[in-house]
C-alpha cells in the first residue's frame, strides 16, 4: 500500500491504496465518485474517461501511481451545477438512452473542445471513436458536440 | 371533454388480463405509510392511488413502476398519468418504483410492451385520480361535480369563478369512493401526450449521479465478483485459493451453487457453480482472482463454431423437419415455375454487451432480503431468489435501478441470484460485479441461425412459390405467419433446432434481428430476378394479401404496412437517383409496429459508409416524439453495427471474444451520418417502438451494398465479405 495526494475536482484527497490500483477504482471505490463508470477495464469503451490536465485518460488503465500532481476532473466537477456548455447540449438533444457512457462521452468531449474548440465533423469521429455508446446515441452525441462548440465559441 | 368511456367493470378485467403496470384494485383508496386516513401531516404527500400522489403545493409525484433499460419509460409513462390528471408536466416529480405486485402488474421491460400493455391502464390511473378531485372539490365547493373543469391541476367552477388547487382537495379526494364510471380524453384534446419531453434522468446522467447499480453503495458493504467456467459444458476440478485468501483487502473465498430449483423462463444459467471472492475494494478482489489457481474439466464433447456451422448446414438439408406453415402445393408450384431464386443466410452468436455489466446488490439477514440492482424482470427475480436461498418470497423486497442497457440481457436475473446467495452465505451486504470478461463469456447469447430462403417466379415474374427453412442454436429464427406468408399461394415454412451446451436468450427484437434482414434481402434479389422495383414488388404482394389474402392466420396488417413503404418511398424521394450513392430498402413487422427504411451508402475507400437512413414508422399514437425517434435512431446504429462487425466464435467450448478489443462494436465514425424517422399518424393506440427499428436495417444496408458492388451480404457479419472484396487473395 502507498499514500497518494490527489487533486481531484479541486479538491485535495489522500488514499491509502496499492500503487497499480486504476485510477478509476481510487474515484469509485475510495473517493465515492460514481460518476466514472466501468465499462471494459482495458482502455476500449471510454466509460471510464476523466480528465488529467486537460487530457482525457481511460481512468480504467490508468494507475494511480501515474497521476502524480497533476489535477483530475471527473463528471462530479465539470461544472458546480451541471452547467458546462457540454451538460447543456447533451439536455438540449435529449442525448442519453440508458445513458451509462455518457459520463465518459462527455468528458471526452470536453478534451476534445480544449483541443479543437471547433471540430469538423471528422475531427469528432475521430476524437470520439474511442468511445461506445452500445444504445447508439452518436448522431445526437456529435450534434451536441456541436451545439456546444458554437455555444462555447 | 371526454367521449372516451371505460367501465370499471371493463377496466378491471382490462388491467387483470394485460396488466399493464398497475392494478387499480382501489389501493388508491388506502393511505401511504404514515398512517390512518386523516392522520398525514398537511404538508405530505398524500397518496391518490399506487401511482400517484399530490403534495399540498400541487408537486405532483408519480411512481414509474416498470423497469428502465434506456427505452426511456420513466419518462413516457408517466406522461401518460399526468395528462388523464390533467396536470402541468413542470409539477410532475417521477420517482422509480420498486417490485410491487400487490399495486402493480407486469413489472417487465422486454418485447417493446410496455407502453402498448400500460396504455389504458396509465390513462385510466389518471383519470381515475382526476375524478376523485373532482367529486372532493364538488363536495367542499357543494356544487354538482358535473359543472367543474379542471387545467394543470386546478380545479374550477366557472359559474361562480371559484377555484381549488389539486393540492387543497387532495387529502379529500384519498377516500373517494367513485361509482361512476371513469371517462377518459379525446385524443385530440392531450396537451403532454405527442409533445415532446425531456428524460426525467437527463441531468443526474449528464452531472453524473449515482443511478445505477454498480453505483450502489453501503455502509460495511463488502464487493463480491465471481469465476464461472472458461467454457460451456465444463466445470471446476479443483481450486487453489492459499496465494488469493493471503492478499489484502481479501474477506473470503468460497464457492457457490446459485441454481434455482423451480427454474423459470428466466434462470437461463450456464455456470451455476461459480468461484466467489470477496474483499473490501474492487481492486484488490480482481487481483485476488487473478491469483486463483483453477482446473477445469469438461464433462461433454466441446462445441466450435465449425460445429455449429456444419450441424446447421447438416439441418438445412435434413428430412423430416417441423413444418411451420404450408400452404398450397409449393413443390409443385417450384417444379413449373421459370425461375427459381435461393440463397442461404447466417449469422453469428452475439453477446448482448450492455456498457454496464452484469451486477446486484443483495443483503440477506436470517429469513429477510434486500436486493437492489438493474433486472428486467424484478417478479421473477423475487421467485428465483425465493427458491434458491429458501426464503418466503413476501420477505424478498427487489428495488430496481436505472439500468445501463437491457437489450434483453437483464431479463434472465442470474447474476442477482448469485447476489443473494452470495449475501445469504456471509450474511452481509454485498455488492456483485462482473468484469466484462465475466459477462461477455457466460452465455444467454443472441443464438447463431441459418436461413434458407427459395423463390419462384413464374414468365412473367410473379411470385408463385416461396420456402424459408430456418435453422439456429436453441430455436428457430422462424416466424412461419409473417410476411411474405399470406400473399404467396404455394408457402412452406419449416423450423428446426440444434441443441446445445451453449446458452442464449432474448436479444433485443428476438429473432427478428437477424430474419428481418435475411428476407428482405432475399426479397430484393427476388424483385431483381423478377426485372421489377423493389418496393412496387412488395407493394404487389401487399395488394394480394390485402385483397385476397392466403390463409388466416397472417400476423400482419398489409394495409399499414404498405403504408410505411409509401411514406418511405416519398419522403426519401425513392426515384431520384444520386450520382455516388446507393440506396437500399427493407420493411418490417414486429412487436406490433410496422417499419420501412431506405438507406444510402456511399463507397469509400475503408468500405460503405451510411450516408443517410430514411424510417418510416407505424406504431400508433406516439407519446414522447423526440425520444422515439432517438429509440429509432438507436435500432438503426444497433441493426448496422451487429449486422456490419458483431460475432462470437468457439473453440473447445470457450468462447474466443471476451472484450470489446476482440468483439467489434460499431463507433461513432461507421455509425448514419443522419436518420430521418416519420411516425405514421393514424390515431391507432400505441404499439412497440423500442426494438422495431433494428431488425430491417441489416436488409436496407445489404441491398444498398448490391447496388453498389453487384453483391449479395449474406454472412454476418458483412465486414468480413467486404474486407474480402478490398483485399482480393493473392
Amino acid at each position: 500500500m502507498a499514500i497518494y495526494d490527489l487533486t481531484v475536482n479541486g479538491e485535495a484527497h489522500t488514499v491509502d491504496v496499492q500503487p497499480d490500483t486504476p485510477l478509476l477504482w481510487v474515484l469509485r471505490d475510495h473517493l465515492k465518485l460514481p460518476g466514472t463508470k466501468f465499462g471494459c477495464g482495458i482502455a476500449q469503451c471510454g466509460a471510464c474517461t476523466v480528465l488529467l490536465g486537460d487530457n482525457a485518460i481511460r481512468s480504467c488503465s490508468f494507475p494511480v501511481a501515474g497521476v502524480g500532481q497533476v489535477p483530475v476532473t471527473t463528471i462530479e466537477g465539470l461544472s458546480p451545477d451541471g452547467s458546462h456548455p457540454l451538460q447543456e447540449a447533451w439536455l438540449a438533444h435529449d442525448v442519453p438512452q440508458c445513458g451509462y457512457c455518457q459520463a465518459g462521452q462527455i468528458m471526452n468531449a470536453a478534451a476534445l473542445l480544449k483541443a479543437k474548440p471547433q471540430p469538423t465533423d471528422e475531427e469528432i469521429d475521430q476524437g470520439m471513436d474511442g468511445n461506445l455508446c452500445r444504445c447508439g446515441t452518436y448522431l445526437r452525441i456529435r450534434a451536441a458536440i456541436k451545439t456546444a462548440s458554437a455555444n462555447m465559441g | 371533454m371526454s367521449t372516451q368511456s371505460v367501465s370499471r367493470r371493463t377496466f378491471l378485467k382490462a388491467s387483470a388480463l394485460s396488466g399493464g403496470g398497475f392494478v387499480l384494485g382501489f389501493h388508491w383508496l388506502s393511505k401511504t405509510a404514515s398512517g390512518a386516513p386523516g392522520s398525514a401531516p398537511a404538508d405530505a404527500n398524500q397518496a391518490i392511488n399506487a401511482f400517484l400522489s399530490i403534495a399540498s403545493d400541487g408537486t405532483v409525484t408519480i411512481q414509474s413502476p416498470n423497469p428502465e433499460i434506456g427505452q426511456n419509460v420513466k419518462t413516457s409513462m408517466p406522461m401518460i398519468v399526468a395528462e388523464e390528471l390533467d396536470v402541468d408536466w413542470a409539477d410532475v416529480v417521477v420517482e422509480q418504483a420498486g417490485l410491487d405486485t400487490q399495486n402493480f402488474r407486469r413489472q417487465l421491460a422486454g418485447g417493446s410492451q410496455s407502453i402498448r400493455l400500460s396504455w389504458k391502464p396509465l390513462r385510466t390511473a389518471g383519470a381515475t385520480a382526476r375524478r376523485m378531485l373532482l367529486e372532493a372539490a364538488a363536495q367542499r365547493l357543494e356544487v354538482p361535480v358535473t359543472t367543474l373543469t379542471t387545467q394543470s391541476g386546478v380545479i374550477t367552477h366557472p359559474a361562480s369563478g371559484r377555484t381549488l388547487t389539486y393540492g387543497e382537495v387532495a387529502a379529500d379526494a384519498a377516500s373517494v369512493e367513485l361509482t361512476a364510471d371513469v371517462d377518459l380524453k379525446d385524443p385530440s384534446t392531450f396537451r403532454i401526450i405527442g409533445t415532446t419531453r425531456k428524460n426525467v434522468d437527463g441531468h443526474k446522467i449528464v452531472t453524473g449521479q449515482p443511478l445505477y447499480g454498480i453505483d450502489v453503495d453501503r455502509e460495511d458493504m463488502l464487493l463480491a465478483m465471481i469465476v464461472h467456467a472458461p467454457g460451456f459444458g465444463m466445470r471446476l476440478r479443483s481450486m487453489d485459493d492459499a496465494a488469493a485468501r493471503a492478499m489484502s483487502g481479501v474477506v473470503d473465498i468460497f464457492t457457490i451453487d446459485a441454481s434455482v430449483a423451480d427454474r423459470q423462463w428466466s434462470d437461463v444459467n450456464a455456470f451455476t457453480e461459480k468461484v466467489v471472492v470477496v474483499g473490501t475494494s474492487t481492486w484488490e478482489v480482481l487481483k485476488a482472482k487473478q491469483a486463483l489457481v483453477l482446473e477445469w474439466e469438461t464433462d461433454g464433447s466441446p462445441e466450435s463454431t465449425e460445429y455449429h456451422e456444419q450441424q446447421l448446414s447438416d439441418l438445412l438439408s435434413a428430412t423430416g423437419v417441423r413444418v411451420g406453415r404450408r400452404d398450397g402445393d409449393p413443390e409443385a408450384a417450384f417444379a413449373r415455375a421459370a425461375k427459381v431464386i435461393e440463397r442461404t443466410f447466417s449469422t453469428p452468436f452475439w453477446a448482448h454487451n450492455t456498457l454496464e455489466p452484469m451486477n446486484f446488490f443483495a443483503h440477506v439477514q436470517g429469513d429477510r432480503a434486500e436486493l437492489l440492482g438493474p433486472v428486467q424482470t424484478p417478479e421473477f427475480l423475487r421467485s428465483s431468489v425465493a427458491s434458491a436461498c429458501n426464503l418466503p418470497e413476501d420477505n424478498i423486497s427487489i428495488g430496481l435501478t436505472r439500468m445501463g442497457g437491457g437489450f434483453g440481457r437483464r431479463l434472465y436475473g442470474n447474476f442477482g441470484v448469485e447476489a443473494a446467495v452470495i449475501s445469504q452465505k456471509l450474511q452481509a451486504p454485498v455488492k456483485l460485479l462482473y468484469t466484462r470478461e465475466d459477462d461477455m463469456t457466460q452465455g444467454t447469447y443472441r443464438p447463431t441461425y441459418k436461413v434458407h430462403y427459395r423463390a419462384g417466379l413464374d414468365d412473367a415474374g410473379n411470385l408463385i412459390a416461396f420456402s424459408v427453412r430456418g435453422a439456429g442454436v436453441n430455436e428457430s429464427p422462424v416466424f412461419a405467419n409473417r410476411f411474405p406468408a399470406g400473399a404467396v399461394d404455394n408457402y412452406l415454412a419449416e423450423l428446426v433446432v440444434l441443441d446445445s451446451d451453449v446458452t442464449t436468450g432474448a436479444f433485443r427484437a428476438p429473432r427478428s434481428n437477424f430474419i428481418a434482414g435475411a428476407e428482405q434481402s432475399f426479397l430484393d434479389e427476388v424483385a431483381h430476378a423478377a426485372g421489377k422495383d423493389p418496393i412496387d414488388f412488395r407493394l404487389e404482394l401487399f395488394d394480394r394479401a390485402l385483397n385476397n389474402p392466403v390463409g388466416e392466420d397472417n400476423d400482419y396488417d398489409p394495409a399499414r404496412y404498405a403504408g410505411t413503404l409509401r411514406l418511405v418511398r416519398e419522403k426519401s424521394g425513392w426515384d431520384q437517383a444520386k450520382p455516388g450513392v446507393y440506396r437500399g430498402i427493407s420493411a418490417y413487422y414486429c412487436h406490433n409496429s410496422y417499419v420501412a427504411q431506405v438507406l444510402d451508402i456511399a463507397m469509400g475507400d475503408a468500405g460503405p459508409q451510411v450516408q443517410k437512413v430514411w424510417c418510416a414508422i407505424d406504431c400508433g399514437i406516439v407519446i414522447n416524439p423526440d425520444a422515439a425517434r432517438n429509440q429509432v435512431e438507436g435500432g438503426i446504429v444497433d441493426g448496422i453495427g451487429h449486422a456490419m462487425y458483431a460475432g462470437l466464435s468457439f473453440a473447445d467450448g470457450k468462447p474466443e471474444q471476451d472484450n470489446f478489443h476482440t468483439y467489434r462494436m460499431i463507433r461513432m465514425s461507421e455509425a448514419p451520418r443522419e436518420i430521418d424517422t416519420f411516425f405514421v399518424d393514424n390515431g391507432i393506440d400505441p404499439t412497440g417502438l423500442g426494438e422495431p427499428s433494428l431488425p430491417p436495417v441489416a436488409g436496407a444496408l445489404a441491398n444498398a451494398y448490391f447496388q453498389a458492388t453487384d453483391l449479395r451480404l449474406d454472412t454476418q457479419p458483412f465486414i468480413q465479405a467486404m474486407q474480402r472484396v478490398r483485399q482480393p487473395e493473392g
